[in-house]
């Protein structure tokens, strides 16, 4: 009885194990996000929709306090836009290299070294903004400072990178070396082989690459917060401050005495982001898999 | 049955960490050492209430005192919600927290460690040297956006201010704008951030406690407003006697009057001491002026009797 029984119950104990994981997983993602909604939509009660939907955003206000969250909204896409326009093209021809071009050595030096930007803290890069970069745009562009969407953009993109290059690396990787011997042996050169036999076999991955990018760039926190330059004001041009809604939650979440109607606010602020980040994993998921059924 | 046993042990213990990492986040429970005290506050304050701390620790080493910035109304926050002993402020407690620490039921009490002559700071290149302070307001407020107004030359003001949780940012609206500031203001992260933009931009002006003030950034002259006397902020007379415009008290404020065992107060009798004063001095602030010391006294009797 105790040998085949107790090598039964060790089986099931170990599926078990992985079972209560993945649903721990669930269980917190479900908490956290029914722990933003519970406390953000309470701020709906009291704020009509279409004061959210204002432009001004400036709960300490000194005399009525507004809740207009388009200015922080158009910072958060600015800032998601122009730094993906920068990493996609640099991430995507990153990854062609490595994958296709390089010899096998230099890409064992290169993908270590990609990765190895991704463990960089935030606040360092920050810094470097903060001290090299802002200097330097305020200088090429002629502005009194560098404190803008543009420059924190820049240091956005380069934190995007790793996610953008090591997963479509991974992709152009997996591509079957079937379909470069068949464009090669029609007489395609190299060029027109990642053109137009590897390109489009590997777009479903670089776009859920690209979109998982997007969620990284969407969450970013540090960098904005340090040399975005942080105004209220509607942003009109790249090269206006911004105040993405990460930075806004991470300076204003300070101030607030818990349950009172700024903190819900800042926990709906949440709630948007969330709801955004969500929305692209999502999309990229559904991507890859597709590109999987293919 | 054994593994339903098991089952229901593994969902108690994840129902235990739940509770534990969520009581953590929501918690208002703070329930200190008695050798510790935990500071937290204006950024304005924060570098000389960590001097004091330190010479404060090196006398007494049984002490722990852990002292943090975020800004004044972070500091506040934080007191309301128990989570510290001591909140630092660089300005008055609002009524609106006071109301909301009474709901709590905690009984705020203030006492005043110094004196800070806000500086208000340009470029060293900027030929404005004075302002008053009508025409301060004006350039925060947004309404003058050219230096050219103010006797400059002509170029757009580039305001640095700091972000809501700062005292200072209070401060300056409260007394000086007496109205929102204008939302091109780019919100800096503290002090020095201030001052480092403000070296590296010739259109900037940007305001400061006195004890961030370095070379490559100039301090203005201030009058209240074109008829008064102009004042410098270097003028230690001046600004104690409250003759400079924007003197102003830097406050710590305590959850009831601590007992007279406690840390805390001795911390407090300490940041008043002599050898306090030299600490402030030394970082670049003034004392406590003779009325703010009176307002101080009285508390410490109340205490001590």
């Amino acid at each position: 009885m105790r040998g085949s029984s107790e090598g039964g119950i060790r089986e099931r104990l170990i599926a078990f194990f992985f079972t209560a994981n993945g649903i721990l997983t669930i269980v917190i993602l479900m908490g956290i996000f029914f722990f933003l909604a519970y406390i953000g939509i309470q701020a709906f009660f009291e704020i009509p929709i279409t004061e959210f939907f204002g432009m001004n955003w400036n709960p300490g206000a000194y005399t009525n306090p507004s809740w207009g969250i388009l200015p922080l909204l158009a910072g958060t896409i600015y800032v998601a836009v122009l730094s993906l326009a920068i990493a996609i093209p640099l991430g995507v021809a990153s990854a062609i290299y490595i994958a296709e071009l390089a010899s096998p050595t230099l890409r064992e030096i290169l993908k270590p070294a990609v990765e190895m930007i991704a463990s960089i803290p935030s606040v360092v890069l920050g810094l470097i903004g903060l001290i090299i970069l802002a200097p330097l745009v305020a200088d090429l562009f002629n502005l009194p400072n560098g404190l803008n969407a543009f420059t924190a953009s820049i240091l956005v993109a380069i934190m995007a990178l790793p996610t953008i290059i090591s997963i479509s690396e991974d992709v152009i990787g997996s591509i079957p070396d079937s379909y470069r011997e068949a464009s090669l042996a029609l007489g395609a050169t190299k060029w027109q082989t990642i053109r137009s036999a590897i390109l489009p076999a590997a777009s479903g991955g670089i776009v859920a690459a690209s979109m998982l990018g997007l969620g990284r760039v969407v969450g970013e926190t540090m960098v904005v917060l340090m040399v975005a330059g942080n105004s209220r004001a509607f942003p009109t041009s790249i090269f206006d401050p911004v105040r993405p809604i990460t930075s806004t939650i991470a300076i204003e979440i300070k101030e607030v005495v818990q349950g009172d109607l700024h903190f819900q606010a800042l926990f709906a602020l949440g709630l948007i982001l969330f709801l955004m980040t969500f929305a692209i994993n999502l999309a990229s998921d559904i991507f890859l898999a597709r590109r999987q059924i293919r | 049955m054994r593994l339903i046993y098991l089952k229901n042990q593994v969902i108690a213990g994840l129902a235990l960490i739940i509770v534990i990492i969520s009581s953590g986040c929501i918690g208002n429970d703070s329930v200190h050492p008695a050798n510790t005290l935990v500071i937290k506050g204006s950024d304005t304050l924060v570098q000389l209430v960590s001097d004091m701390a330190e010479v404060y620790m090196n006398e007494h080493p049984y002490a722990d005192i852990s002292v943090t910035g975020g800004g004044s109304g972070t500091g506040i926050a934080a007191l309301i919600n128990g989570e510290v002993d001591i909140a630092d402020s660089s300005r008055r407690i609002k009524d609106s927290e006071l109301k909301k620490a009474s709901a709590r039921g905690i009984e705020i009490r203030e006492f005043i460690i110094a004196r800070d002559g806000l500086c208000i700071i340009v470029h060293p290149s900027n030929p404005v040297e004075k302002l008053t302070l009508e025409e301060v307001g004006a350039i925060y407020r947004g309404e003058i956006t050219n230096w050219k107004e103010v006797g400059g030359d002509d170029r757009d003001i580039t305001l640095y201010g700091r972000q809501s949780t700062s005292g200072t940012y209070e401060f300056m609206r409260e007394y000086i704008l007496k109205a929102d500031y204008s939302p091109d203001m780019l919100n800096m992260e503290g002090n020095k951030a201030i001052v480092d933009g403000i070296k590296t931009d010739k259109n900037g002006i940007g305001y400061i406690g006195i004890g961030y003030l370095v070379d490559g950034v100039k301090p203005l002259d201030l009058a209240v407003n074109d008829s008064s006397e102009y004042v410098s902020p270097l003028e230690e007379s001046a600004v104690e006697e409250g003759v400079y415009p924007l003197s102003r008290p830097l406050y710590q404020y305590t959850n009831g009057l601590p007992e007279v065992d406690s840390i805390a107060y001795s911390f407090l009798k300490f940041e008043l001491s002599d050898e306090g004063l030299e600490i402030i001095r030394n970082a670049g602030y003034y004392p406590p002026n003779p009325e703010d010391r009176m307002n101080n006294d009285e508390k410490f009797r109340l205490i001590e009797d």
